[in-house]
């Protein structure tokens, strides 16, 4: 232990502590820019230096270890011209255009600012001017506001090993450019959106819809539909100041509809349906010899990694849509049909906790309805804006129900929404349809929580099967790698591209920690825990889809409408 | 009169570089063999008593950075000559490169058998292909004679990046990335080349090994200034007679250095100010020229000894104009990793351009003033710390030239 | 075009030898192209980006096209104030370019360099990495018809 003072606090912290870690444990905050919780130290912006008694540099406060005997200012007049100069340098090349902006209130460097009472700033403005990078469904790039503190090619590289966002030139005409300093769409970009999560400012945001919904709804010939996915709820409310978890199911749905929403369906209900699929898939290439193992294909963010980087894995891929596209072929066909509806009149709108589904529905092949089967995505973080717009106090608001036909769920699908959840709901499935038994404990508790690969045998009354499921592409990347070498024990693997599963998905509330993560998958399961039906085929309205319309698993309506093909993206350099 | 001292240059005109057999005539890798019949601890504390201090700007002492690079447990250890000679104004690493290789190899070879490495690098910029042909002829020679045993020597060539100088930085460049440096802790000597322990150190302190050895520590502590002894090889650039490189004690003065050897100022005019270390070094006016060039004695005035470059300036020169020149070199040098130094080398430079062009105000160079002060002791590394110090000792020395400048 | 896979493969067993290996490219081809970048990413197995960002971190890399002589004019303190300026003035009326530009018959481009390391001769110009020094606008000519 070594014995540090703080700002003339005595505290006594583990030797190898940073002054950062040692003033926490003081209770002094110090400023930081391009510090993350999740990722290595890069102590390249000096906003948390400090000053150690006896030295005559001041020492970044996020790299510097402390020593037995240590004092530390974390506020000195010094530190504190230091930070102001600092903060007022990367100002004087920042846009400024708070006001505008879509991190208005909720920027890094706006809190900061804002801390250290920058007002007259004597450094003259500058910004560069460059054209934005919209090339992307997904991701918007705004490279005059960055500043260049790294953390989203952290994440792109090391979370997502996708390697998509790098560095380019030097000093002051360094820059974070997508490899070759081409546009997103050319790079490998997967349109995970984690660098979203890890950019402090405005320079990479979703592509924001809100408009087009806007219109839509304005618009009296639409019949505007939503479905939401699996990890909206859990992370809506802390869009609109609740805790994470804590916004009732009935109540986001009600606030649905005060935003004009004139039917509120569930992708929950395509997930039940996914699993019946997909467990058929699976359970079909187990019998018949298929490919193995088979690899989940709800995450859009992996479909595009799969095409990028393992295009010859292609086959493994289910030919499942995600719910989200299931959703939207059905809404237009069996659903338009029950509700007497002209499907052309329908605007299918999802809410997605995911800037790769913005991609996904724009794929030329998702039209098996006869039209687009999705209109729009929105993410978690437009729709909390959505609601702030429309002034809604949803402590006020009277609950409301799904509608019918494509809005009842299980526990199964709510599970989705994390890292393992697809899995444990297969197995759920999957278990009771080979061996017509009654499984005693729904939970697969092997498949829960933050740890990247996690793996398991499952007994499936003598048959065993062999599952992996990885979460953040540097995992995917590994169990693909395996495949690859023709090394892979497993027959089913999921993959997520974010980490945490959807609920650290690239559109949520954003997301700097993956403590963060960790509380939304832990609200995940206690609604899962909370209803009464927790397995996928036990879902009625899945049940009278396949008597009224689909017939049977993988049968001839389902092929047409539920499954798909991969391309390889046949990039040209990665 | 100062008389020159050639310890680093000992060979300088007297072998033919190109051939190894002259070196061993004049008694090279004799201590090398000596090293070896010594316990490593013994070969550090003989380089640790002699007092020498590093020759790249650090001016740490070269022994006990050594010490660290012994004690660190690993299976590899890494040494390094650092000859990416990037100040302005300096080329004695080029001249003892040129004319002495096998002193530098010789000073590596000792300091891989005192930390325990086999494995050593030269980090040549890219500006000297030349001098790489001369040391990868060197070392082939070296290996063919045997004489470096079991310590390899590879040659690394730098690609125009001022920055690589740093130590971190330089790794980063031999490990094939940008070259930006690291933050510090961990040092080199316990995480450095490819996370093990690495010894950098700069081509003349190597050059300096191999004499300390023959002739023992006491004598070479003996020379010049007691807190940095030994000699410097200086470049004189500018307006002295003499543009020329020498040899001196480390207790000679700034003025016997232009007078004596430069020859005095050219074409009969007037001293204004010399610039001392390289483009990062403070400028002295002529109330401090008695200063003498140690380590110490030059960082008590606001100088540094630096790389050793001797930039003077006579009376019609345009200060303001010349640190403007300096202002854009860091613009254009800094690495752009960290904050301050991204920032504010480009806003040094736009201000002094501001103020040499006649549109600058009082609150122009108070902004300078204080923006220098932040870079001194916010950057990342030595780049930035340095970086400002052209113009702090110039705004405090020769305000008059601003002023003239001042709207 | 020239080969940059075989060029780039003869380092791919030095330990972070990308650097030497881009010399090696514009040995042959002045500058990087983008093909040439890849080809590194591949050989070394790094990704394009990590290549990328160390070609364009370099002064002496370009990815972009240049001239296949590359005139270097040092304009550090020493040469600065020895009249860089006018050298700079002298070669560009010469070439017919400015700074930073290739001449149209793709034979000379002109950049601007910091110090190389012959200040006992400034000002110095390096073409193609070899120094000339003491620098006037008469020697020009002489100098630039070596290359023509």
């Amino acid at each position: 232990m070594a014995n540090v003072t703080i700002d003339g606090i005595k505290v006594s912290v583990p030797d190898g502590s940073t002054i950062l870690q040692a003033a926490q444990v003081a209770g002094v905050r110090v400023p930081t820019l391009c510090y993350h919780p999740d990722q290595a130290v890069k102590a390249n912006c000096r906003v948390c230096v400090c000053e150690v008694e006896g030295q005559r540099l001041l020492q970044a406060a996020c790299s510097q270890p402390v020593y037995d005997g240590m004092v530390v200012k974390t506020h000195s007049p010094k530190v504190v011209e230091a930070r102001k100069t600092i903060l007022e340098l990367i100002l004087a090349h920042h846009p400024q255009d708070c006001l505008s902006c879509i991190r208005n209130q909720n920027c890094e460097l706006q809190a900061l600012a804002e801390e250290y009472a920058i007002r007259e700033n004597p450094f003259e403005k500058m910004v560069r001017g460059l054209p934005k990078d919209t090339s992307t469904p997904s991701i918007v790039r705004d490279p005059d506001k960055c500043v260049l503190c790294r953390r989203c090619v952290y994440a792109c590289s090391v979370f997502q090993s996708v390697n998509a966002l790098g560095l380019e030139n030097r000093g002051n005409h360094a820059m974070v450019v997508p490899s070759l300093g081409k546009d997103l769409l050319d790079s490998p970009c997967v349109m995970c959106g984690q660098c979203i999560h890890a950019c402090p400012v405005g320079a990479i945001t979703e592509n924001e819809q809100i408009d087009e919904f806007l219109a839509a709804v304005a618009d009296p010939d639409k019949v505007v539909v939503t479905q939401i996915a699996p990890a909206i709820r859990v992370a809506i409310g802390e869009e609109v100041g609740m805790k994470t978890g804590e916004m009732p199911m009935e109540v986001f749905v009600a606030g649905l509809r005060q935003l004009g929403f004139d039917y509120v369906l569930h992708t929950n209900f395509t997930a039940d349906l996914t699993i019946l699929e997909e467990g058929n898939e699976l359970l079909k290439r187990l019998k018949e010899g298929g490919k193995l193992p088979m690899f989940t294909s709800c995450s859009p963010g992996w479909i595009n990694f799969c095409e990028t980087f393992y295009p010859d894995l292609l086959d493994n891929l289910s030919t499942c849509k995600s719910p989200q596209q299931m959703f939207g072929a059905l809404v237009k066909t069996y659903w338009a049909e029950k509700m007497g509806i002209d499907p052309a009149k329908i605007y299918s709108v999802s809410i997605m906790p995911c800037t790769a589904k913005k991609f996904e529905a724009s794929r030329p092949e998702m039209k098996d309805s006869g039209f687009r089967d999705v209109d729009l995505v929105l993410t978690t973080r437009e729709v909390g804006r959505l609601f702030r717009m429309a002034g809604i106090d949803f402590s006020k608001l009277a609950p409301s129900k799904f509608d019918s036909w494509m809005g009842a769920y299980t526990g199964a699908a709510v599970i989705f929404g994390a890292t393992g959840g697809v899995m444990e709901a297969a197995l759920r499935t999957v278990y009771e349809v080979v061996t017509g038994k009654t499984l005693e404990d729904l939970n697969f508790t092997f498949a829960r929580g933050m740890e990247g690969i996690k793996e398991a045998e499952i007994d499936l009354d003598g048959t065993k099967v062999k599952v992996a499921i990885g979460h953040g592409l540097a995992n995917a990347r590994k169990l693909m790698d395996q495949v690859r070498a023709g090394q892979s024990p497993y027959h089913f693997i999921e993959i997520m591209a974010c980490p945490g599963g959807c609920i650290g998905g690239g559109g949520q509330p954003l997301t700097k920690a993956n403590v963060k993560r960790a509380e939304r998958i832990d609200a995940i399961y206690v609604e899962d825990e909370g209803l009464p039906l927790r397995k996928s085929h036990e879902n009625p309205e899945v049940k009278v889809l396949y008597e009224e319309f689909l017939h049977e698993p993988l049968g001839h309506k389902s092929h047409e409408l539920l499954h798909t093909h991969y391309t390889p993206k046949n990039k040209k350099f990665l | 009169m100062a008389e020159e001292m050639r310890v680093v240059l000992r060979n300088y005109g007297k072998i033919d570089p190109l051939k190894i057999d002259d070196y061993i005539n004049a008694g090279g890798y004799k201590s090398l063999e000596k090293a070896r019949s010594m316990s490593q601890m013994d070969v550090i504390n003989e380089v640790k008593k002699s007092g020498l201090r590093g020759r790249g700007g650090a001016g740490f002492n070269c022994g006990q950075k050594w010490t660290f690079a012994y004690q660190a447990q690993a299976d590899q250890k890494y040494v390094i000559c650092n000859a990416d000679e990037g100040e302005p104004g300096t080329y004695k690493d080029r001249i003892i490169m040129e004319n002495d290789p096998h002193s530098v190899l010789e000073g590596m070879a000792i300091c891989g058998y005192a930390i325990g490495a086999t494995k050593g690098y030269i980090y040549c910029r890219g500006e000297y292909p030349y001098v790489v042909d001369i040391l990868n002829t060197a070392i082939a020679q070296a290996k063919e004679k045997g004489v470096l045993g079991n310590f390899d020597v590879e040659v690394r060539m730098g690609a125009g990046a001022y920055v690589c100088g740093e130590e971190t930085a330089l790794i980063e460049s031999i490990e094939g990335h940008r070259g930006e440096p690291r933050y510090k802790p961990p040092f080199p000597p316990v995480i450095g080349l490819w996370g093990k322990p690495t010894i950098v150190n700069n081509v003349e302190t190597f050059a300096n090994i191999a004499v300390i050895l023959e002739k023992g520590a006491d004598w070479y502590a003996g020379l010049g200034a007691p807190s940095y002894p030994g000699t410097k090889v200086l470049t004189l650039t500018g307006d002295v007679v003499n543009k020329t490189f020498v040899e001196v004690p480390t207790n000679t003065t700034i003025r016997q250095v232009i007078y004596e050897f430069g020859g005095g100022i050219a074409g009969g005019k007037a001293f204004k100010a010399v610039q001392i270390g390289g483009t990062s070094g403070g400028f002295i006016p002529a109330s401090l020229l008695d200063t003498q060039i140690d380590f110490d004695s030059m960082a008590a005035i606001g100088a540094t000894l630096g790389s050793g470059a001797v930039l003077v300036m006579d009376e019609t020169r345009d200060i303001v104009d010349v640190v403007e020149r300096i202002a854009k070199f860091f613009e254009h040098e800094s690495c752009g990793k960290c904050a301050p130094c991204r920032e504010g080398t480009m806003r040094m430079h736009k201000l002094m351009s501001k103020v040499n062009q006649g549109k600058g105000t009082a609150q122009d160079v108070a902004l300078m003033d204080k923006l220098g002060r932040v870079m001194s002791v916010a950057c990342l590394c030595g780049l930035g710390q340095a970086a400002p110090s052209p113009v702090l000792t110039t705004i405090k020395h020769f305000k008059a030239d601003y002023d003239a400048k001042l709207q | 075009m020239a080969d940059y896979k075989e060029i780039i493969t003869r380092y791919k067993d030095l330990p972070g030898g990308i650097i030497e290996a881009y010399h090696a490219i514009q040995k042959e081809q002045s500058y990087l192209p983008e093909e040439a970048i890849i080809a590194a990413a591949e050989v070394f197995e790094i990704p394009v980006k990590d290549a990328y960002g160390v070609a364009t971190f370099y002064s002496m890399f370009s990815v972009k096209s240049r001239g296949k002589n590359v005139i270097r004019i040092c304009e550090s303190a020493p040469c600065h104030i020895a009249g860089a300026a006018d050298v700079v003035a002298a070669l560009e009326k010469e070439l017919g370019i400015k700074m930073g530009e290739t001449t149209p018959d793709g034979k000379f481009a002109l950049e601007f360099t910091e110090c190389v390391g012959q200040c006992q001769a400034t000002p110095v110009i390096t073409i193609n990495g070899k120094p000339y020094g003491d620098i006037t606008a008469d020697k020009i000519p002489a100098i630039l018809a070596e290359y023509k």
